[in-house]
């Protein structure tokens, strides 16, 4: 299994986080507590200071930005309305909510089923065919793109939720991740439940999905975040006002600057489309720290 | 014995059933495209995708000599080199300060992880917002202006010499909170008798730091330099929406993928040349990635 460490969830920190800790930290004389909280919230500040300029430079009219840049003044809620609708994000985080969903659970159908043939099915070539899905992991997406584009462009797939879709709907990495899981499954298991006339479908989802169940997790969100956040593909195939995901849409919305007293409504339109994503990381913590260290961890 | 054959047969339908759909996606949408990118890659035509002729290896070495390619791959290069050791550096300061028993602490790992939350198009605009010189938040800043009087005129992303560095660091701020979180997952699964012993030996924080965390935490920190390095070769999004490439005529921003896809690169309407660029930055990629897996055996304390 991944190590336990990784589940331990970060944001936000965990009140037990090291429950037995005495001697080094507890003898720490007082003003050096003082002085760690000043170096902390010192680079805090430096870490925020983008996210706080953003946040603020949308909260003010277009003209009074930068009259006093730092300072909360002037505050009104019009340039997120102006961005909502000059910028489209509605359409925009729709598209990409539906490729997003569709791209996740198509990756973790198709993991999960490719990682138990290879993990407990026999069959012919099957050492092939596992090197050749590792090496698929060793392909850039970037030196497939261009021959991507023409393939669905050929199917008349340009500006369509097909075309974001297709190429992600699998992933040799959930394949290989659900697989280490899988390969821990005993052998003794499996043959005590052939006995028993339990057939292949009938031990994935009894004893093979439950015991994957935290990793598919992980994997979930591991996949829609990068299907969510997906730039140049989506840049290459979309044409179309209507099939921009969110992604696109806010370079559109940035390169559409309007006059010069407006030109903070881009800037709201960043802030619309990080929040939803804020949230769903918010909510899945400890998926995303397993996540993004399973590449870490020893299988 | 009688039923061993059949089940034999079964089974191997089965598995072409199970591993059908992610192969028939892999098979379509990565060995065939890279296959096809091969060989278009090796075809040389005239400026109207007329007269093709297929040029073989020639082409690449043509295009791997070309002035175009050797600046691009040399940015690449330089950016990933600004981008890299910094975000490690920074990613494991910050999980290190973090990694206290203090009341608060919660909030302050929930900032360091925020900017995990941001794409590559966020992030970006962000900090284009920040750096743009007519109305950018730093530019009108009075005394930054002064110090640094390149970020009103011509701007940080205007000028040739400080606009790879601008885009670095609007890449190293979007990556910390991944480096971050890995970091301090690695962190915590360093046993804590480890630094107690240590401590107990009259080690200093210091030599704790270099003797202890360092050593245990290679696995996690080669893990953090690939996945950066990698991003570093494939960094698009911040590219396109920052500097396009520029400032002209230097092209100082010009990585190799921008090369190859940018908006107003000069191979974007030739398949042929993206192609044989793409075909060159693969290689390139797996050559690093041999290179990262040596290290890997050579020099990686592995934990128990």
């Amino acid at each position: 299994m991944a190590s336990d460490a990784a589940a331990l969830p970060v944001i936000g920190g965990g009140p037990a986080m090291r429950s037995g800790a005495v001697g080094i930290d507890s003898v720490r004389p007082g003003w050096r507590k003082v002085g760690r909280y000043v170096v902390l919230a010192f680079v805090a500040f430096l870490v925020l200071f983008p996210i706080y300029t953003t946040l603020l430079a949308s909260l003010k009219p277009g003209g009074k930005v930068i009259d006093r840049p730092l300072v909360p003044t002037d505050l009104t809620l019009q340039v997120f309305k102006d961005a909502w609708t000059e910028g489209r994000l509605g359409r925009y985080l729709l598209n990409s909510t539906v490729v997003a969903v569709v791209v996740t659970a198509a990756q973790l159908t198709t993991s999960v089923l490719s990682a138990y043939a290879f993990a407990l099915l026999r069959f012919p070539l099957k050492g092939f065919f596992f090197v050749l899905f590792l090496a698929t992991l060793l392909v850039p997406l970037e030196a497939t793109l261009v021959v991507n584009r023409r393939t669905i462009d050929t199917w008349g797939w340009l500006n369509s939720y097909q075309g974001l879709a297709l190429p992600f709907l699998a992933t040799a990495f959930g394949t290989f991740l659900l697989r280490q899981v899988f390969l821990q499954i005993p052998k003794e298991l499996r043959e005590a439940a052939q006995m028993d006339g339990l057939g292949h479908l009938g031990f994935l989802r009894e004893v093979a999905l439950p015991l994957v169940r935290p990793t598919l997790g992980a994997l979930a969100l591991f996949s829609f975040l990068s299907a969510w956040n997906q730039y140049l593909w989506p840049n290459l195939i979309t044409t179309d006002e209507d099939m921009h995901t969110v992604q696109t849409g806010l370079r559109l919305l940035n390169s559409n600057v309007p006059d010069i007293e407006r030109y903070n409504v881009p800037i709201a339109g960043t802030v619309i489309a990080a929040l939803p994503i804020a949230l769903v990381l918010i909510i899945f913590q400890r998926q995303l720290v397993r996540g993004l260290t399973a590449g870490a961890v020893k299988g | 014995m009688a039923i061993r054959g059949p089940r034999r047969v079964r089974e191997a339908l089965l598995a072409l059933l199970f591993l059908g759909p992610s192969a028939v996606v892999l098979g379509l949408f990565v060995i065939y495209p890279l296959g096809r990118t091969v060989l278009l890659g090796a075809k040389r035509c005239n400026a109207q995708g007329e007269n093709c002729r297929t040029n073989g290896l020639r082409q690449y070495t043509d295009v791997a000599q070309s002035r175009e390619f050797r600046h691009a791959l040399w940015v690449t290069i330089k950016f990933a080199l600004l981008t890299v050791p910094a975000g490690i550096a920074l990613g494991l300061g910050l999980a290190v300060l973090a990694d206290r028993h203090l009341r608060g602490i919660g909030f302050f790992r929930a900032v360091f992880s925020s900017t995990v939350a941001t794409s590559v198009a966020v992030a970006s605009l962000m900090w284009l917002f920040l750096l743009q010189p007519a109305r950018g938040i730093l530019a009108n800043t009075g005394w930054i202006q002064d110090l640094m009087p390149v970020v009103k005129n011509p701007g940080l992303l205007n000028d040739s010499g400080t606009a790879l560095l601008s885009v670095a660091l609007s890449s190293v701020w979007a990556n910390l909170g991944f480096t971050f979180i890995v970091v301090t997952a690695g962190l915590q699964s360093i046993p804590r008798e480890l630094h107690e012993s240590a401590y107990v030996d009259g080690a200093s924080p210091w030599r704790r730091f270099t003797n202890v965390t360092v050593p245990m935490l290679s696995p996690t920190l080669l893990f953090v330099g690939i996945v950066l390095t990698s991003r570093a070769f494939q960094a698009y999004g911040e590219i396109d929406l920052l500097t396009e490439g520029g400032p002209v005529p230097q092209d100082s921003t010009t990585t190799l993928t921008y090369l190859i896809y940018g908006e107003t690169s000069i191979v974007r309407n030739d398949a042929g040349l993206q192609s044989s660029v793409a075909v060159l930055l693969f290689f390139v990629m797996l050559v690093l990635a041999a290179v990262q897996l040596r290290g890997l055996k050579s020099r990686i304390h592995y934990g128990q």
